[in-house]
């Protein structure tokens, strides 16, 4: 008897009782459907929570200066000149922040003042809409110039150009010379709602001293390492060997931590629906085990005419598979369609692999296999003049 | 072409020194008792015993759906009484049409489904299958009740689907265990009339009856009793 023949044999069987088909195929439908959305879930929520670092920036390291007795700062032209210090490093923006007051007429928005050189927009990613970003000249003479970040710009001047106007902030007269392009928000807040001045001028508005903050971009992903070596032996000459003074941040360590943890959570999750498939599983050959039971005559008559112990076998083998592969089948359609349902009624992200869609119908089929093979060779070692006397 | 001269030449059906022991408990039941039975081609053997005689033993045996506790049992040319299983599960395909007395149709299969059964298990190819499947349900006259179910057929009509089912194969033995016990008497004459007209075609029959009334249409009867075979004088010819 060929496979295709049992093939056939079995669908004309599920079909022929098809409301119990369906009930037994139920707990394989609710894994798989269980293992693909909530796979999907997870594997979105690591690439959002993946694309939100990569929105810092990439290659990117934070050198933050907690200093050493009253010196808690450090010079900025000390920090940018580290990028000629340290091999490998591509850009340097040391940076200030302090929230303030920005008016414009009669309205005023609360924002965070960036007091930075040139490099802030490539370190941190941002592009200029329309006018110029801080330059070093700027910073040479103290310009009293401001980059307004995309939802200050529109708060402050609705549909308006704000290039060429002037703002107050902290009640100093401050020209506007560009506006930045839309950015979004990420782990760290609003990237829009910002005000960018030149790193010499913002410590004369708020009269402090030096900068607690260094952006750093490597050049390659292979110089990190390199990299926070080199800054962490300059910056330890410059503390006098005092390591608590200064922590160097890498971005890519950040990354693999949260992405290790959500990595962690959508596994978790898959094991959990991974349970209720073997359970299904299970519901599967309970059926089977009735089904023979219930098919002992028939079993007997074809044996009677002919039919070897391996056609049996194959027969109730296969429509285990059968039933548990459509299950599987069904499960995939129901598990897409619930995470894009669940993606858009929570406004979760979401993501599908095919290798898990593939491993979760290949897992359904091989619980078919599992456990049909108990049935079946059950069906199989039935002695023919025994079963044709089973009434 | 040689084993068909030989198969001629020797009988289909040669049983030497057959017996069957069950053991229950403690005791033993020799079901079958050193039986020895030879049927040649085109007989028409009618195996007759009250219940418990151990004719049911005797045609499972012959049947190859039990193998027997000792004896020779030599079947178209071939000694089959130690043989496995599987092997046993070819032999009854190729060898054996079964008539049973319950019809014993898968009844969520069609007639012509039921009669390609045994093709379908052979490994006849589909097209040649469904030929010979037809073929058998028009020598039975049932080539109009084609797709019909078991449920949708007489009872008189089912038997022939049975029927039809054991010539498919086209088997050199049709083994039928009291065919007309679950028909009335009308449908039951017949049925027994299609029987002896197969055998009239050259079909060898052995027929296993506890009605005298049906064994006396076969060509020779043989009595069994408590496992014992007695061979009686030949019915009308």
């Amino acid at each position: 008897m060929s496979v295709f023949q049992a093939f056939k044999m079995a669908i004309k069987s599920i079909l022929s009782n098809k409301l119990r088909s369906l009930l037994t195929m139920l707990g394989i439908i609710i894994g798989v459907t269980a293992v693909i959305s909530l796979v999907a879930l997870g594997q979105g929520a690591t690439k959002s929570v993946t694309e939100q670092v990569r929105s810092l920036g990439t290659n990117l390291l934070t050198v933050n200066i907690l200093g050493r007795g009253s010196a808690n700062t450090m010079d900025a032209g000390e920090a940018a000149a580290l990028g000629e210090e340290v091999e490998g490093i591509q850009y340097v923006a040391p940076a200030n922040t302090q929230n303030a007051t920005v008016k414009f007429g009669s309205s005023s928005e609360s924002v965070s003042i960036v007091g930075t050189n040139a490099d802030y927009a490539h370190v941190r990613e941002y592009e200029v809409a329309s006018g110029r970003f801080v330059a070093q000249i700027d910073l040479d003479v103290y310009q009293k110039v401001a980059v307004l970040g995309y939802t200050t710009a529109t708060d402050l001047f609705g549909f308006a150009d704000p290039v060429g106007e002037y703002v107050l902030i902290q009640g100093t007269r401050y020209k506007v010379v560009g506006v930045l392009a839309e950015k979004g928000s990420s782990m760290t807040g609003s990237n829009d709602e910002v005000v960018i001045i030149p790193e010499t001028s913002f410590e004369r508005l708020f009269k402090t001293k030096g900068v607690r903050t260094i952006y750093v971009q490597v050049e390659t992903t292979e110089q990190m390492d390199a990299v926070v070596a080199g800054l962490e032996k300059s910056l330890s000459n410059r503390f006098r060997g005092n390591t608590s003074s200064y922590r160097v941040f890498n971005q890519s360590d950040a990354l693999s931590a949260l992405t290790s943890v959500s990595d962690t959570l959508t596994l978790a999750l898959a094991g959990i629906a991974g349970i209720s498939l073997l359970v299904g599983g299970i519901g599967i050959m309970n059926i089977m085990l009735v089904s023979v039971t219930e098919r002992t005559r028939e079993i007997g008559i074809r044996k009677a005419i002919g039919a070897k112990k391996r056609d049996i076998l194959i027969q109730f083998l296969i429509e285990a598979i059968v039933l548990s592969g459509l299950g599987g089948l069904l499960g995939i359609g129901i598990g897409v369609g619930a995470a894009q349902g669940a993606s858009s009624a929570f406004n979760m992200d979401i993501a599908f692999s095919a290798n898990v869609i593939l491993i979760a119908f290949a897992f359904s089929v091989g619980i078919g296999v599992a456990f049909g093979m108990f049935p079946a060779n059950k069906a199989a070692k039935l002695k023919p003049i025994d079963a044709l006397r089973f009434e | 072409m040689a084993s068909k001269q030989r198969a001629s030449s020797e009988a289909l059906i040669r049983i030497r020194n057959l017996n069957k022991i069950y053991r229950m408990g403690g005791e033993t039941l020799n079901a079958l008792d050193n039986v020895s039975l030879t049927v040649n081609e085109g007989d028409f053997v009618a195996i007759v015993g009250p219940s418990g005689s151990g004719k049911s033993t005797l045609m499972n045996v012959i049947g190859c759906l039990d193998t027997p506790s000792s004896g020779e049992y030599w079947l178209d040319g071939e000694e089959i009484s130690r043989l496995r299983e599987n092997k046993l599960a070819e032999i009854r395909n190729r060898k054996i049409g079964f008539i049973f007395q319950g019809f014993n149709l898968l009844t969520k299969l069609t007639a012509i489904e039921n009669v390609e059964l045994p093709l379908v298990y052979r490994g006849v190819p589909a097209k040649q299958r469904r030929q010979q499947a037809i073929e058998a349900l028009g020598k039975v006259g049932l080539a109009d009740r084609v797709h019909h179910r078991p449920v949708e057929l007489s009872g008189g009509q089912q038997q022939r689907v049975a029927i039809a089912r054991a010539l498919a194969g086209n088997p050199p033995i049709l083994l039928a265990d009291e065919p007309t016990g679950a028909l009335d008497t009308k449908t039951g004459v017949e049925v027994m009339g299609f029987i002896r007209e197969l055998n009239s075609l050259g079909h060898t029959i052995v027929l296993i009856t506890h009605d005298p009334g049906i064994s006396r249409q076969a060509r020779r009867i043989v009595r069994i009793q408590d496992g014992r075979l007695n061979e009686e004088e030949a019915g009308p010819e």
